[in-house]
């Protein structure tokens, strides 16, 4: 294959693959430039149509050449950096993710600064110069791997020498301050709310993380994003071989490579005059200029201008072949097709408003360069250069040096002298530019305007045609500008699009909406480091170590780790769970209870507090003696519940579910905060400071007397809810006499740093069963015990889990008292916790099953009476059994209900949540 | 991510509050004189202006305490605050 890499031009040699051949292209060029380079024109298929495309522009607004590599699923050619080895495949259709894990490393950084300056072009070098020089801290972000903006594309000078030489040399100046950090390979794809900007680097795979996402708070912001150059829509502006002018000059002046051999240019306006000029230079051969205006501009030598003209038809289905093209407004059309392998389009330039638009700023219609300019905004962010309109050189280092000079005052920084920006070339004032958006025809079928969504101009006339008026809803409704590029260069087509096909002005109907990020970033990018074992803290407690050598599955609650069940030799869960339940109704089982929430309320209005609290009456609980309680939110509804023990007068102990501890804290802080602040009380989070291990089981008294001689552990010494300070196994010790099993139990309460001592002493005894929460699960369960956040959800009352008996009738008000008395909290089809029976006592019931009335289906809407909120296999009951929700479910015992799984209509008999021991018998041993 | 002044610890990321409603809905002082439906629109009913709007504002993974803010909600800037208590 012939290269098409300038002669002369200088390079090491670096070899590729891309759709299964071998190429060579050099350091530096991007994979889309080496393509070119050795002639490549077919890149991808289009997605819907698959139609061949070609390379289409020369960075991110590029939006045909996307490609798969390694992990990457969808990259642009564009923007790629040819690596040594790189073996890239076109992205045919719609884009997969790699089945493969990604293995790279993503970092994140968080950085502040006085000035922050987005694009390093001349405009954003001669910002952050400018705010440099007042001593205000500067970060200067660019997405490229070499600066200056348009410079390196355009070879334009700047003070007398190569411009991309001129933006290397100041940004290693601005590098070399200590106040100032230039990052370059990174793209800032957010603006939120009070200058916060987000951006990512792309370091390279060689780097030690591959990207790193940055998250700034700029006091001031410079917005100095460029534009890009606009598509016009005719027939065929597909074909691999048309290319944004500018585009093309880029592959020239950056990469040394001829895109074709021979060119026509189809503008209308001067700019794409400069870049004949370049290719011309380089050795591309331009059959003719086609301008859209009347007045034509000034030609390189040799080629044919074509004032007036437009091209009608693209020959050639694989590739440019010829052009057509014909006099625009004239009866008379006298087509003429001229040969060519090659068709660069401007229609113009987009100011990129994106990050400025996200930062909340209006855009105003500016009707000399046909497009959207920064309007009014409440941040606080300057605009310069291109992003506002300012195209040409000189223009752009004066607005960069004077924004920056602004930005830096605004942050409170003294402008002592004034930056003097270098100087350029003589520029020839521009002509003004003409606005072409379609080239009109009477088949609208291969006009594109988003060529990655193969969205057409008859697509959109197909949404104005139904009735459609809002560039939002055709955007919707075509899906233009969704794909990948966000419309980077479909958005302001398809609203002159609309407003052609509405008979509207383009001011009128204005953009879609743009929306971070800008640019793709990757979810693994955005994750860094907060994956796998990094993606959430995990606690455990002291006695994790021994759970984990003894084979325990650990089942997560909240953050916390606790041991699910234990597993002998042989035996899957069901068989664990069915043993260890029947070690604690027959003998004695432990558990590792550390992780319920500990609170330590003190001060003296801490009774008080409490009153107003829990829905029980705490002010009356005796020293030394614990009491159960629910709280509520004002609305009557449970939020959670636990023991409470009273320490001394002034000061409690309180215990929440293990998932919602921090929400008590929370709760209990607000309200303290808030409304009671004349209360002396103070909480103090204790959770981690104590090991728990639960001793139940008719057989625990025996074995607590071995461990702690000391304590007279006789029920009439020792009563049911009542709490000792003793010790046990030799360690300082808090036992509690509470039961969560319905059996004789005890809670032991040491040092969190005692919790293994205390656990081995317990294990020492040969007699203990250890289980885990699924038992507890389960035993709980029969007992008719409720778990707060799996039997309740936000919309039960103690009143709804038969605990009238927890709400005081005594005290005068306390959270949730009001809304008992409202209408809604005694309807009688109110949703009660009852207990289910299957009728088949090995069905196991789905927790979250529906319960319907009838034994068949009726049509839907069916009516559901409830869920299912907990369903286990029972030892002691020799069934399975359930906790359901159930409307009106204490009016229905004894009643047959169906739970429809799949086509079945599972029968149940609604009991008392109660299932064991209802008379308490067990309790004392 | 709105920068957000707690009165204690000085601007600090939105990421670091918690965000508690409307502020100003005082806990009634006799909730069981309230009528039904004046008790409900203190559970249920609270404003949604666009504009200035006084809310609270939790530093829960800072300094822990409560305060009120007045922040437009058109433009999500905070224009005055307040200490509770």
């Amino acid at each position: 294959m012939t290269s098409r890499r300038m002669t002369g031009w200088q390079g090491e040699p670096v070899r590729f693959r891309f759709d299964g051949r071998d190429y060579e292209g050099v350091r530096g060029d991007t994979l889309a430039s080496a393509l070119l380079a050795n002639g490549v024109r077919t890149v991808a298929a289009s997605p819907a149509l698959g139609r061949p495309r070609g390379i289409y522009a020369a960075w991110t607004e590029e939006p045909n050449a996307l490609v798969r590599y390694g992990v990457e699923p969808m990259a642009q050619a564009t923007t790629l950096d040819l690596a040594e080895g790189l073996d890239a495949t076109s992205l045919r259709g719609r884009g997969r993710l790699s089945e493969e894990p990604d293995t790279g490393r993503y970092d994140a950084v968080y950085a502040h600064c006085d000035v922050l300056v987005v694009g390093a072009g001349p405009a954003g070098i001669a910002a952050a110069t400018a705010a440099a020089e007042t001593g205000a801290r500067v970060i200067i972000a660019d997405d490229r791997p070499i600066a200056g903006g348009s410079l390196p594309d355009t070879a334009e000078t700047v003070g007398g020498v190569p411009g991309a030489e001129w933006a290397a040399a100041t940004l290693a100046a601005l590098d070399d301050r200590p106040d100032v950090r230039v990052l370059s390979r990174t793209s800032v794809f957010g603006y939120y709310d009070d200058n916060h900007l987000v951006a990512v680097e792309r370091r390279g795979v060689d780097a030690y993380s591959r990207e790193r996402v940055w998250r700034i708070r700029a006091r001031r912001v410079v917005l100095a994003t460029g534009a890009h150059e606009r598509p016009i829509a005719f027939a065929g502006n597909d074909r691999p071989g048309v290319m944004l002018a500018a585009s093309a000059r880029a592959y020239v002046n950056r990469h040394g490579v001829l895109p074709g051999e021979r060119a026509v240019v189809f503008t209308t306006n001067d700019s794409a005059y400069a870049a004949a000029r370049d290719l011309a230079a380089a050795g591309v051969e331009i059959a003719a200029i086609v301008d859209t205006r009347e007045t034509a501009g000034p030609a390189p030598d040799g080629a044919e201008v074509l004032a007036g003209h437009v091209v009608t038809a693209v020959g050639g289905e694989e590739g440019v072949t010829s052009v057509t093209v014909s006099a625009s407004d004239r009866e008379d059309r006298d087509d003429r097709e001229i040969e060519a392998d090659l068709l660069l389009v401007s229609g113009g330039w987009n100011p990129l408003v994106h990050l400025f638009s996200q930062a909340g700023g209006e855009l105003r219609h500016d009707d000399g360069i046909g497009s959207f300019v920064p309007g009014s905004v409440r941040q606080a962010v300057e605009v310069a250069g291109a992003a506002r309109g300012v195209f040409t050189l000189a223009g752009c280092l004066e607005d960069g040096a004077a924004a920056g000079a602004r930005a830096a005052e605004a942050a409170g920084f003294r402008v002592e002298s004034v930056f003097e920006t270098p100087g350029t070339p003589a520029e020839e004032p521009a002509a003004p530019a003409g606005h072409l958006w379609l080239v009109p025809s009477a088949d609208y079928g291969t006009h594109f305007v988003d060529l990655q969504r193969d969205v057409t101009v008859a697509d959109v006339m197909k949404a104005t045609g139904a009735g459609l008026r809002s560039v939002e809803h055709v955007k919707r409704y075509t899906t233009a500008g969704t794909a990948h590029d966000q419309g980077k260069l479909s958005g302001v087509l398809t609203s002159a699009v609309v407003g052609h096909a509405l008979g509207l002005p383009l001011a009128d109907l204005g953009t879609t909406t743009f929306r971070a990020p800008y640019v793709p970033v990757g979810f693994a990018t955005l994750a860094g480091r907060d994956r796998g074992a990094l993606h959430d803290p995990v606690r455990t407690t002291s006695l994790h170590e021994w759970h984990v050598v003894y084979g325990a599955p650990f089942e997560n609650v909240g953050q916390w780790k606790r041991p699910w069940y234990y597993p002998r030799a042989g035996e899957d869960m069901e068989a664990a769970v069915l043993r260890e339940c029947h070690a604690v109704r027959t003998a004695v089982g432990a558990m590792d209870a550390s992780t319920l929430g500990k609170i330590d309320v003190q001060g003296p209005d801490a009774a008080e507090f409490l009153d107003r609290i829990y829905t029980n009456m705490m002010s009356t609980l005796k020293v030394g003696a614990i009491r159960y309680g629910v709280m509520c939110r004002p609305d009557g509804m449970v939020f959670d519940d636990g023991t409470v023990i009273r320490l001394a007068d002034d000061r409690f102990l309180v215990t929440t579910t293990t998932g919602n501890a921090a929400a008590v804290l929370d709760w209990m802080e607000e309200w303290l905060q808030t409304e009671w602040p004349q209360l002396r009380v103070y909480c103090t989070s204790v959770t981690e400071h104590w090991a728990t291990v639960a001793l139940a089981g008719p057989g625990s008294r025996d074995v607590l007397a071995g461990l702690a001689p000391g304590l007279a552990v006789d029920a009439a010494s020792f009563p049911f809810m009542t709490w000792r300070d003793t010790e046990v196994a030799g360690l300082a010790a808090r036992v509690c006499r509470i039961s969560f099993s319905g059996e004789l139990a005890y809670e032991i309460n040491v040092n969190a740093w005692d919790g293994l001592a205390l656990w081995e002493a317990v294990m020492g005894t040969g007699v203990v069963t250890p289980y885990g929460t699924e038992t507890m699960h389960v035993l709980r369960a029969e007992k008719g015990y409720p778990i707060v956040g799996q039997d309740t959800d936000g919309t039960v009352t103690p009143a709804d889990l038969g605990m009238d008996w927890v709400v005081s009738k005594k005290k005068p008000d306390f959270i949730g008292k009001r809304s008992f008395a409202r209408a809604d909290t005694s309807r009688p089809d109110r949703k009660h916790l009852v207990g289910l029976l299957p009728a088949d006592a090995g069905r196991l019931l789905p927790e979250g099953a529906h319960l319907v009335e009838t034994s068949t289906l009726p049509e839907p809407p069916v009516p559901t009476l409830g869920h299912v909120t907990s369903s286990y296999r029972s030892a002691v009951l020799d069934s399975t059994f359930a906790l359901a929700l159930v409307s009106g479910g204490r009016d229905r015992m004894g009643e047959v209900l169906y739970v429809p799984l799949g086509d079945e209509q599972v029968p149940v008999t609604v009991t008392s949540h109660i299932l064991y021991d209802p008379e308490g018998a067990r309790r004392d041993g | 991510m709105l920068l957000i002044p707690c009165p204690w610890c000085g601007p600090r990321d939105e990421a670091e509050f918690h965000y508690g409603g409307q502020a100003h809905v005082a806990y009634p002082e006799n909730p069981a004189a309230l009528s039904d439906e004046e008790w409900a629109r203190y559970l249920f009913f609270r404003d949604n202006p666009k504009g200035r709007f006084a809310e609270r504002w939790n530093h829960t993974a800072g300094c822990r305490r409560w305060f009120n803010a007045v922040r437009n909600t058109a433009t999500n800037e905070i224009e005055a605050r307040e200490v509770t208590a």
